[in-house]
């Protein structure tokens, strides 16, 4: 049995222990409730952004057909030759499994065996570029320290990268892997494709009012694309931002139980490893008594 | 009389979200289009400039848009702009700074993204615009003189 003084010192140690995990929870938490509020503040463009694009992918489909099909190069279906993977992972660790999660998700993309053609990634997040820097992956970019809360102009040059390599044809598509947000307890990697472009699915028949075009489909799908490619991109990665403060919340909460609970364990030890001392003291004064007296 | 509902989203925010307005009129691509009540169906490009918005017996509300689309249905127009400020939210000082660096970039003889400096400049140039009529009428309002220029 330890000593009283050693089981004094650990409870001590395990109580500052939790008293950083559960600041590291707080932090965390505000955190999460800011980088929640961004990702919603951003949806209403992303959806109209997506309408946008159905409606005008509707009209062109029919022109298209007749004119033989001159899509625009950012839908262009290649063959792939290339494929590379966005990877956003946050710069820190302490949460939990989620960056684990998120290497093997990626991991079963690129580390395939079964995979035709080359593959390269995009490490966006210190995590997830450290990791599959020590497999044989080319990078063909790194982004690092984006913060806690991204901006729109932080995420353009990612989707410049991205949108260049595809149009050059030096990669035939572009997938993306980041921390879907579900809830605050539980993030989901996931794997969606930027390019080329697939256009959300049209529901129902088209609308009894066609829209007027300007200056014509084509230009509009110009202008469209690249950004319709960052607003998927700045998404994904302020979910991703949710995401991680979740996880880092929740993965400090339970370090905080856990080292409460050991304390609660230790104290009971420290108690009992006190009563004995004071047992065995009192023996020993009885002993000598009656060793005086005898 | 039916009214126009209006919404300026951009990337980051909804910037303005109202309803009962009488007439929109936006920097399209190809020349400024104002939109009334009843407007068919319209998807158009914008280009930097002023898109001001008209309710009766007000001043218009001018607005800085940077690029981006314009929707109109069903009498709702949405504006994605790629970065858009109200009139008397621009810094006129971090105009006038992109400009001259443009203005720069532009003299300059390396190999420079003519198009990009180029782009630069004309937003820098419809910022100040707006922001300085947005300064001058509130300072004619309040019985001072315009600032000089």
């Amino acid at each position: 049995m330890a000593t009283l003084r050693e089981i004094r010192r650990r409870i001590r140690s395990v109580e500052n222990t939790a008293k950083i995990t559960n600041a590291l929870q707080l932090v965390a938490a505000s955190k999460m409730r800011r980088a929640q509020e961004r990702a919603l503040a951003a949806r209403p463009y992303a959806e109209h952004m997506r309408a946008v694009l159905r409606n005008l992918a509707t009209a062109h489909s029919g022109e298209d057909a007749e004119e033989g099909g001159a899509a625009h190069p950012l839908l262009q279906q290649r063959e792939i030759r290339e494929a590379t993977v966005l990877l956003v992972t946050p710069d820190r660790g302490l949460a939990g499994g989620l960056i684990a999660n998120l290497e093997r998700h990626a991991g079963e993309i690129v580390l395939s065996p079964d995979r035709t053609g080359e593959v390269s990634m995009v490490p966006i997040g210190r995590k997830g570029r450290d990791y599959y820097a020590r497999f044989d992956i080319p990078f063909r970019a790194e982004f690092t320290q984006l913060g806690d809360y991204p901006s729109l102009a932080q995420i353009r040059p990612i989707s410049r990268v991205a949108i260049d390599d595809y149009i050059a044809g030096t990669v035939d598509q572009v997938l993306l892997v980041y921390a879907q947000f579900v809830s605050t307890a539980n993030q989901k990697p996931t794997t969606v494709q930027i390019l080329p472009v697939q256009p959300p699915e049209t529901d129902g028949p088209a609308q009894e009012m066609p829209y007027i075009f300007e200056p014509s489909p084509q230009a509009l799908l110009e202008e469209l694309l690249p950004r319709y490619v960052e607003t998927q991109l700045y998404q994904a990665i302020l979910e991703a931002a949710a995401s991680e403060q979740s996880a880092r919340m929740v993965a400090m909460k339970n370090a905080t139980d856990a080292a409460n609970e050991m304390v609660e364990d230790l104290t009971l030890d420290y108690n009992k490893a006190r009563q004995n001392q004071i047992t065995a003291e009192l023996l020993d004064i009885a002993g000598g008594v009656e060793a005086l007296a005898g | 009389m039916a009214k126009l509902s209006l919404e300026i989203i951009t990337g980051e925010r909804v910037l303005f979200e109202e309803t009962g307005i009488d007439a929109v009129i936006a920097p399209g691509v190809i020349g400024e289009l104002g939109i009334l009540p009843n407007h068919a169906p319209l998807v158009t490009v914008l280009q930097p400039g002023e898109l001001r918005v008209q309710r009766e017996g007000n001043a218009d509300e001018p607005f800085f848009v940077s690029g981006g689309f314009l929707e109109v249905h069903d009498d709702t127009v949405t504006v994605l702009a790629d970065t858009a400020e109200r009139g008397d939210e621009i810094d006129l000082e971090r105009a006038e700074a992109a400009r001259a660096r443009a203005a720069d970039r532009l003299r300059s003889e390396v190999d420079v993204d003519r198009a990009r400096a180029q782009a630069a400049m004309q937003r820098s140039l419809m910022r100040i615009r707006i922001g300085e009529r947005r300064a001058r009428r509130r300072a004619s309002q309040r019985g001072g003189d315009p600032p000089s220029r």
